[in-house]
């Protein structure tokens, strides 16, 4: 779903959104500017269009972290931990679908390690999961991935800083106005609370938006639990054709 | 999830949710969005740094960019997205690993030969685009980065040296303050082994000479 030339978006409300400077995480610091942001006032293509991925080539694999990282290897055994289900709905701030939008997501594993060359953490590999998945939302907004919920895991903040067990999701939305990246929470983890990069958002409401949600009537017995997680993407307004 | 009423609804029955906030891309964003720096194995087509073929109608140009913090020491675990026209000035928003160029990329150091915090991508030189305002915007690449420490993703654009009259009369880069005009263009550095131009392109995030960053 590509924007077209007379869409605008609902303004970017970044009172709720994190600021970028947030000392308590720490290595936001040094990586948020000092000057203020500047406003486009008059958005062009350049702002109101992006990507529409209804033609990407996915894997039968892509959203199934489960089988993804098994398939085709000789280490033909199933992952450790709580296997899960994790879907949602993308929509619009006016409670719209966004149909045939990019989710990507990655994560660590059941011990809290990430399969990626720098993370040093004593926590093992395991053998039989890779952490990433990705998949293209339905016509009604939907998306599904089948998982292991991650471990929490330490990390150089404050001296003795642990994420809570979370998920990296990335959505495109209908424009690069729309594109976020944020993380899913899960809900009743006492971490939550603790975390400098959760606190960097100033609103416990906001907070609540980013944790999942058991889903027991969707949770299949003898196989896995299920957690749901909405996004909200900007709201798409049609905007009057002031030019003419 | 909360829901807020609008002041004055359009339509009475119509709620206004708050969009998801924003949280840091984090160290291992290679993981789910750069697969081939995390060491994972890449699977059948990754959306990569390599925007246009060899047959891409244009210009073929090579960008090859750095992002450095408020202490000036490269971010070497930035991942940067990239949003521009073809040749003709058009976004091509239909992405295809069939087509000859897509108008949007992704690349982070140490995605091919890339090193000490240095990106790249093998693009076109895009076309000028109209402007709701009035005369075309010069030729700009818009630039996304997310990185550890950067709780909401940074917008900014960039534009060429070698296109100073179009630079000139661009009706967006008129409204930056002439002072930080010039940390939004990219300089022509050298030509490729094939004849193809070189442009880099280095963002501040803080301090001295600070790269500009937009709100759309």
């Amino acid at each position: 779903m590509a924007a077209n030339e007379h869409t605008a978006f609902v303004m970017r409300d970044r009172n709720w959104h994190p600021p970028a400077y947030a000392p308590g995480y720490k290595t936001s610091v040094a990586r948020s500017p000092r000057q203020a942001l500047m406003a486009i006032q008059t958005p062009s293509a350049s702002e109101i269009s992006g990507p529409d991925f209804q033609r990407l080539t996915l894997g039968p694999y892509d959203n199934d972290l489960l089988n993804n990282y098994r398939e085709g290897t000789e280490r033909d055994g199933l992952p450790v931990g709580e296997r899960i289900q994790v879907y949602g709905r993308v929509i619009d701030q006016f409670g719209k679908p966004v149909p045939h939008t990019l989710v990507e997501m990655w994560q660590a594993n059941a011990g809290g390690r990430y399969r990626h060359k720098k993370d040093r953490y004593a926590a093992p590999l395991d053998p039989n999961f890779g952490g990433v998945g990705r998949t293209v939302t339905d016509e009604g907004g939907w998306y599904r991935f089948r998982t292991v919920k991650p471990g929490p895991y330490p990390w150089p903040n404050d001296p003795n800083s642990w994420r809570p067990a979370h998920i990296h999701i990335s959505v495109m939305g209908p424009s690069i106005s729309t594109r976020l990246i944020t993380q899913l929470y899960f809900e009743g983890d006492p971490l939550i609370p603790h975390c400098p990069i959760v606190n960097t958002i100033k609103d416990a409401e906001a907070v609540e938006t980013l944790t999942s949600r058991l889903d027991m009537a969707r949770s299949r017995s003898f196989d896995c639990l299920v957690y749901r997680f909405d996004i909200v993407t900007r709201g798409a307004l049609q905007t009057f054709f002031e030019n003419f | 999830m909360p829901q807020y009423t609008l002041r004055q609804p359009l339509d009475p029955d119509s709620v206004f949710l708050p969009e998801s906030p924003s949280q840091t891309a984090g160290p291992y964003v290679h993981i789910g969005l750069a697969l081939n720096v995390a060491g994972l194995p890449e699977r059948d087509h990754e959306i990569a740094n390599v925007m246009a073929g060899t047959n891409a109608e244009g210009q073929r140009i090579h960008l090859r960019g750095l992002v450095l913090d408020g202490n000036d020491i490269p971010v070497d675990d930035v991942l940067v997205e990239t949003w521009q026209a073809d040749a003709n000035g058009r976004y091509v928003t239909d992405f295809s690993f069939d087509n000859a160029f897509n108008s949007f990329g992704r690349a982070a150091p140490g995605m091919g030969v890339d090193q000490d915090g240095w990106w790249s991508f093998t693009t076109l030189k895009p076309g000028r685009l109209p402007h709701p305002d009035g005369p075309e915007m010069a030729p700009h690449i818009n630039l996304m980065i997310f990185a550890r420490g950067i709780n909401i993703h940074l917008h900014t654009r960039m534009v060429f040296d070698d296109e100073g009259e179009a630079n000139a009369t661009c009706p967006f880069l008129s409204r930056v303050p002439a002072e930080r005009r010039p940390t939004l263009i990219a300089k022509r550095v050298e030509d490729s082994e094939n004849g193809e131009p070189v442009y880099e392109f280095v963002i501040r995030l803080q301090g001295r000479d600070e790269t500009v960053f937009f709100d759309f």
